[in-house]
């Protein structure tokens, strides 16, 4: 077997350039001494926007790299890009934030920076061992970042917790790969769809040690996407985990990690539908149920956001749940997923959002309008988009998640997906409650920091934009659906 | 039509509410400009808004002033406007209340000005968007984007209950369209199109399919309009909501439920309304008798208006579903008529409350005295609200009635009963407020109207006789399309038997 390893490098160039960076930062922190944290974050964020455009500059054709390890092609270019997105925002962010709460290591973004570059291998994986490989840097570089606050007590306890969770979930997969591997004798995602393929075609079931692994695989996937019912470890470890941590969390590894669930499901085991829809319909229902109805009586909101997105995991896999049935009509359900990365957008600002000081408990953000009405407002539009009021960007998710269910037939997966919407808007609606609402009771001092502004201003202009040129976005979205599907 | 009219109607309340967005500076400035932007913006749409009317072609029944692009290529969504004789009246029933509103909200909303009025200009876009939209999902974009700036509405400027009435609303007319929308998802897939127009003509869904897709529907509309028993949101929202809001609330947002049901249900889904005609009628009757007592014992006037509103739209549904040429232009017409009717009794409530703040009808007597201009004002919309020949609101209820008649004599005999009972607790209101002895100190220093609220009712007053005494002028717009839309769902039920929700429960 012959590489062209010239070739190889070029399309993992991306990567390259994080993990280059990354181990660059990291002697500088060593060597240049504390001071220089603000230079290494900047620098952080320098190296993910290059990355970012390298990606969005390359032709994004469908390529394969390291012997079937490596996989390019639009749909994980278009997910990389989210993920540079939504990280080098909050790298962006969490400037102010760490020099204020004592939290200015140069290892945090140096950190930040390996599980970026682990979430990108995530979704580049076309083999069980490299999904593993990227999974594994994503993770282990995420809980150290929990706990990165040594002194905090809550911190100390949600990296813990995040870490035993997280490790069992990692067994689970590992467990549910090795039984693949062994009923079907190969770790290869091609070879695996090959085996599959071939099985249906012939007619014959699939063995029940090879169901078990399929199941194993999707727990522990589920567990990173924090999907019902292994969602246990999510409430907690964004309630404990520094506010800048939790942004992240929020943004990048859900991606990831659904756009893996995505390619998993899809690419080698796209011929055993049957066996794993049901998992998804049943899972997809408990995550919207229960994000709806357990964030009514959070009172911290981080805890409520924590429960937000359960419920938003929950409308992504009707889109997956749907997207199964017929190759002909596959393509929506990934744009359905799409606004998703919006909403977690929408909780990095609100996580950071009054940084006059820490907000904790919902009933802080009482009278921000009268206070902070720029945040007030920018507050107000996402949790409207959240509740997929139209004509906002959350509206357009919904409506692509559900059309992807109606067209399925899953008549029911539908219905119950608006009617917990419906529950779901009460609490978003309580926020904006107390914005606007309800009077202040002390006011938030501090300015905004002009960087976060700028970061919240544009990411508003895009919810409320994109009902006018949606154009962009989903066509973006369509190009990398159709590559995952349509082959 | 060389440039888009429609558009430009529905969009530049949009851009006034940008306009004010930018204004900074002092506090009382601010308000001030905010004030002259949204009335002038409005005052202009609502011009514009007058070209539609004039250059409405008479006697043609499809669609006009239809524009068209492209909005969501991969859903093969379009931008569609058009209005017809159905939705051309309403269009220009929201642009008129607008300014209006503007002009009673001017002294009586001191605090967040510039918020109010930005809510109200696209209150506005989005208003006339739900009639215009020619395509399923650019109408559900702006039906449902109405709940935004009304909750909003609602909850900064209402009063002391507006917490609960905001949420009330907000989430009750959210379950019911978010049902709609899974039953347009239903159409869209099965038919593979979005477009209205299309939709209406032939949409050939299964039998089997449309009755759950019209009670998903209906699920939406019978909450907006609303019917009795999902209507309970109604007092609660009227009486919280600042005057204006009120105004809007029931002049416009209730009626896109009525609208709802003949754009919708009634020629998307023949079969399923065929069906459920008798559930249509039983619902309506309860609505205009049960509510028409319940009206009779309020204490509240907001409140006594927000029940005859129930009332009235009871009268909306029978006028409906008689699926008449009669009834359906009966329904129209009360429609537009209870728009301009009971938004003007919203105002005459708002001008007593802006000097006494207070809406308890006991604390109020012989206002007739001191009042003069108001107490005569408040007898037209009074007498109209009751449905006195000469006014808007008898030509709207007889309508309906002969309608009704042909469908079903029982049901206009009860539904009848309703104006008996209007009439009853309207005049009972009316002795109570404008009659009597005048003792209360404070009462009779209350002064008439000044001329801002004098220049607010005039052209209600005006189009309230107009429409009563030559209604021909907005009959002859809406008739041809009445009549083509009773003409296509005749057909439609010839071409396929359907079972009988009568004959299922009576067998």
């Amino acid at each position: 077997m012959t590489t062209d390893i010239g070739n190889d490098l070029l399309l993992i160039l991306p990567e390259l350039v994080l993990a280059l960076a990354a181990m660059l930062l990291l002697m500088i922190g060593v060597f240049g001494g504390r001071d220089k944290v603000g230079g290494v974050l900047w620098l952080s964020v320098i190296a993910v926007a290059v990355s970012a455009l390298i990606i969005l500059f390359s032709p994004g054709n469908r390529e394969v790299a390291f012997n079937g390890l490596f996989i390019v092609d639009s749909f994980g270019n278009f997910m990389k890009v989210l993920v540079l997105l939504g990280s080098g925002a909050t790298m962006v962010l969490s400037h102010h934030f760490i020099k204020r709460e004592g939290m200015a290591l140069f290892e945090f973004p140096v950190l930040l920076l390996f599980a970026t570059l682990g979430m990108l291998l995530m979704i580049s994986a076309d083999d069980l061992i490299s999904l593993y490989m990227g999974l594994e840097l994503q993770s282990l570089s995420l809980y150290v970042v929990a706990a990165i606050r040594r002194q905090s007590l809550r911190s100390s306890e949600a990296g813990l917790k995040y870490f035993v969770l997280g490790a069992l979930s990692s067994g689970m997969l590992l467990y549910g790969a090795s039984l693949v591997y062994g009923f079907a004798g190969t770790t290869s995602f091609q070879g695996l769809a090959t085996v599959f393929t071939d099985m249906t075609a012939a007619g014959d079931a699939p063995s029940i040690g090879l169901i078990i692994g399929l199941v194993f695989l999707l727990a522990g996937l589920c567990f990173k996407i924090s999907a019902v019912p292994f969602h246990m470890w999510t409430p907690d470890v964004y309630e404990g985990a520094p506010t800048a941590v939790t942004a992240f969390f929020a943004a990048g590894p859900k991606v990831a990690a659904f756009a893996l669930l995505m390619r998993v499901l899809l690419d080698p085991f796209g011929s055993l539908v049957s066996q794993w829809q049901q998992i998804i319909v049943v899972v997809s229902v408990a995550s919207m149920a229960l994000g709806a109805f357990a964030a009514i009586g959070q009172t911290n909101i981080k805890r409520l956001m924590a429960y937000s997105s359960i419920g938003h995991i929950g409308y992504a896999l009707v889109g997956l749940a749907a997207g199964t049935e017929e190759a002909a009509r596959k393509r929506h359900d990934l744009s359905g997923h799409l606004p998703g990365h919006d909403r977690r957008r929408l909780r990095l600002h609100l996580d950071h959002a009054p940084p006059g000081r820490l907000v904790e408990g919902i009933e802080d953000l009482r009278g921000l309008a009268s206070s902070q009405p720029l945040l007030a407002f920018t507050i107000a539009v996402f949790m409207f988009s959240l509740a997929g009021i139209p004509p906002l960007a959350g509206f357009f998710g919904k409506l692509y998640v559900f059309l992807a269910a109606v067209e399925s037939g899953l008549f029911t997966l539908a219905v119950i997906g608006v009617l917990t919407s419906a529950v779901a808007a009460f609490y978003y609606l309580r926020i904006v409650k107390l914005m606007y609402f309800d009077e202040a009771e002390e006011a938030f001092d501090k300015p905004i920091p002009r960087e976060v502004s700028l970061v919240i201003a544009v990411s508003t202009l895009a919810v409320v934009i994109f009902v006018f040129i949606p154009g962009p976005l989903t066509s973006g979205a369509e190009a990398a659906a159709a590559s995952l599907f349509g082959k | 039509m060389t440039w888009p009219l429609l558009s430009l109607v529905t969009f530049l309340p949009l851009v006034g509410a940008l306009f004010i967005l930018v204004i900074r500076g002092e506090e009382a400035m601010v308000a001030r400009n905010a004030r002259y932007v949204a009335l002038w913006t409005s005052l202009i749409t609502f011009f514009l808004s007058l070209f539609i009317w004039f250059n409405f072609e008479r006697g043609a029944a499809g669609f006009q002033f239809v524009e068209e692009a492209v909005w969501l290529p991969d859903l093969k969504l379009v931008y569609k406007m058009g209005v017809d004789g159905i939705s051309m009246p309403l269009v220009l029933l929201s642009t008129l209340l607008t300014p209006l509103c503007v002009l009673a909200s001017w002294d009586s909303i001191k605090h967040r000005v510039k918020e109010y009025m930005i809510a109200f200009l696209v209150l506005e876009t989005l208003m006339v968007g739900t009639f215009a939209a020619l395509d399923l999902f650019l109408f559900y974009v702006f039906f449902e984007g109405v709940l935004i700036p009304m909750f909003l509405i609602i909850g900064v400027w209402g009063g002391p209950r507006r917490v609960y009435s905001a949420f009330k609303f907000f989430l009750y007319t959210l379950t019911g369209s978010l049902l709609m929308l899974v039953a347009i998802l239903t159409i869209y897939f099965y038919t593979g199109t979005s477009d209205i127009p299309t939709l209406i003509e032939k949409a050939n869904l299964p039998a089997g399919w449309q009755l759950w897709l019209w009670l998903a529907f209906f699920a939406s509309f019978a909450v907006k309009l609303p019917m009795w028993p999902v209507h309970t949101w109604l007092p609660d929202a009227h009486v919280e909501a600042p005057t204006a809001g009120s105004v809007i609330l029931a002049g416009v947002l209730l009626k896109m439920g009525g609208y709802g049901f003949l754009r919708f249900s009634v020629p998307m889904m023949p079969q399923g309304t065929d069906f459920f005609v008798p559930l249509v009628f039983l619902l309506s009757v309860v609505a205009v008798i049960y509510t028409s007592l319940v009206a009779l014992a309020q204490q509240d006037m907001k409140k006594l208006i927000a029940y005859s509103s129930v009332a009235h739209m009871g009268f909306v549904t029978v006028g409906i579903f008689s699926l008449n040429q009669q009834g359906i232009e009966g329904a129209l017409f009360q429609m537009l008529s209870h728009g301009v009717v009971s938004a003007a009794l919203f105002l005459i409530v708002g001008v007593v409350y802006d000097r006494l703040h207070t809406r308890e009808i006991a604390r109020y007597e012989g206002l007739a005295e001191n009042m003069p201009a108001y107490s005569l004002v408040f007898m037209v919309f009074m007498l109209a609200s009751v449905g006195l020949p000469g006014t808007s609101g008898f030509v709207g209820e007889f309508l309906v009635i002969v309608g009704a008649f042909q469908a079903s004599s029982w049901i206009a005999l009860l539904t009848a009963s309703g104006m008996v009972l209007g009439a009853t607790y309207m005049l009972y209101l009316y002795r109570r407020v404008i009659f009597g002895v005048l003792t209360k100190p404070d009462l009779k220093r209350l002064l008439d109207m000044n001329w801002r609220e004098r220049l607010v009712f005039a052209p209600l007053v005006a189009l309230v006789l107009w429409m009563g005494i030559y209604p021909a002028s907005f009959l002859d717009i809406m008739g041809p399309s009445v009549e083509l839309l009773v003409e296509r769902y005749q057909t439609a039920l010839q071409e396929v038997e359907t079972p009988s929700l009568l004959a299922l429960v009576g067998g």
